[in-house]
């Protein structure tokens, strides 16, 4: 990010209820690694304020296309994910690096610590990419993720999902989340999407979008992801 | 709008986000680079090895805006071991005027951790810049402030994050 001039706008921190605990004691694995001791507030900084730019070398427009990175389609329900990267305002987030990884359609992740008796498919890898256009909107094409089981509890098992990582415009926006498909029945018994507190878990569940939908080719699903929002005002001269 | 809530990274996430040069901040044989090294360790004193660690730094000029990449990304190994080819960074101006010592914020990410953590790196042989930092002289006590400073090694600086624990590293929340 370029950061040449004098004047730097901060970011407010997100509302109490926004993400999930750390020490979040039905979620199994955070026993050992949620930190005990409170976090230390700094002021934001050069540092804080700005952020890598992406783009250029890694990122090629095949990659936001899951289904086609194999010699053939993997199996499965074949979707497009779209939507925008945002600042709370509604202010686009543009030339940000947008990254995804899923299971397949049979709920199994290409990775050895995967051991979920369930078919890998040679023809999903299951990981993608792009760099969001002016208007901050991004486009996947990919297959439906399926459910699948883990050890967390007795007969747990993850909702379908996928998960999301973005930069943004500032080290302080950057957010790693998961997207859920709309009335997932798992929902209940999962304390991942649970750890997000009520009244917020649900803006991590895309939108069903007839209108985008391709006829006889492919369903549509919405996401927005909304990242942290600015102060009103700027403050002091930092350079 | 809301902002869009946090979610663990999970066990998988090596499918898409470490990538060969992810480590390699400068290239390999770089004027003046230095590994960061270190490992993160659980509540145990366990070594975690699905866990990603992410750098984002100045400069050796203290800015952001020139060519240097300034990002860095490395994957745990099975003894939790981490490791980032960079340049030392510059001192950075300070939100208040003055200037901060040379520093790298870094980004955890794990399964287990709902939200990804926030920390610094300072360079041991940076002692007065250290001692007029900013941020440091905001630390309760030497011990806290030992958290952060990685020590010199043959090669570069070498800095273990402990998630938990009585040696338990400081994190920020920015």
């Amino acid at each position: 990010m370029s950061v040449t001039s004098g004047t730097l706008i901060g970011y407010r921190p997100d509302p109490e209820g926004t993400h999930p605990p750390l020490d979040y004691p039905d979620y199994r694995s955070t026993e050992l690694r949620a930190p005990s001791r409170p976090f230390v507030p700094i002021r934001q900084s050069l540092t804080e304020l700005t952020s890598p730019v992406f783009g250029d070398g890694r990122v090629r427009a095949a990659d936001a296309d899951l289904t086609r990175q194999h010699a053939d389609e993997p199996q499965g329900e074949r979707i497009i994910v779209y939507g925008q990267v945002l600042e709370d305002d509604g202010r686009p987030v543009p030339d940000t690096l947008v990254e995804v990884w899923q299971a397949n359609a049979a709920g199994r992740y290409r990775h050895a610590g995967d051991q979920h008796p369930a078919p890998l498919d040679p023809n999903f890898s299951g990981g993608g990419r792009c760099v969001t256009d002016r208007e901050g909107r991004f486009r996947f094409i990919t297959i439906k993720p399926g459910a699948y089981p883990w050890g967390n509890h007795h007969n747990a098992w993850r909702p379908a999902h996928i998960h999301f990582s973005v930069f943004g415009r500032a080290f302080v926006q950057r957010l790693v989340t998961q997207m859920y498909f709309p009335a997932d029945p798992l929902f209940f018994q999962d304390p991942i999407y649970n750890s997000v507190p009520e009244g917020a878990r649900e803006r991590m569940i895309c939108r069903f979008d007839l209108e985008q939908t391709i006829p006889e080719w492919a369903l549509a699903f919405q996401f927005d992801i909304v990242l942290r929002g600015r102060e009103a005002t700027p403050m002091e001269n930092a350079q | 709008m809301t902002t869009t809530p946090s979610q663990t990274v999970g066990p998988f996430f090596a499918i898409e986000l470490p990538y060969a040069e992810g480590p390699y901040v400068v290239p390999d044989g770089a004027d003046g680079a230095i590994w960061l090294r270190g490992r993160v360790l659980d509540g145990a004193g366990d070594p975690i090895p699905d866990a990603l660690v992410e750098s984002w730094q100045a400069g050796p000029d203290g800015r952001f805006d020139g060519e240097f990449r300034g990002f860095g990304r490395s994957g745990t190994d099975a003894e939790g071991a981490w490791a980032i080819l960079t340049l030392k960074p510059g001192a950075v101006a300070a939100p208040d005027g003055g200037e901060q010592a040379p520093h790298v914020d870094l980004t955890i990410f794990a399964r287990g951790l709902l939200h990804q953590l926030v920390t610094r790196l300072y360079f041991e042989d940076e002692h007065d810049a250290n001692a007029a930092d900013p941020v440091l002289s905001g630390l309760p006590d030497d011990d806290a402030r030992a958290t952060l400073i990685a020590a010199r090694e043959d090669g570069g600086y070498r800095l273990d994050i402990h998630l938990q624990g009585p040696d338990e590293t400081v994190f920020f929340a920015v």
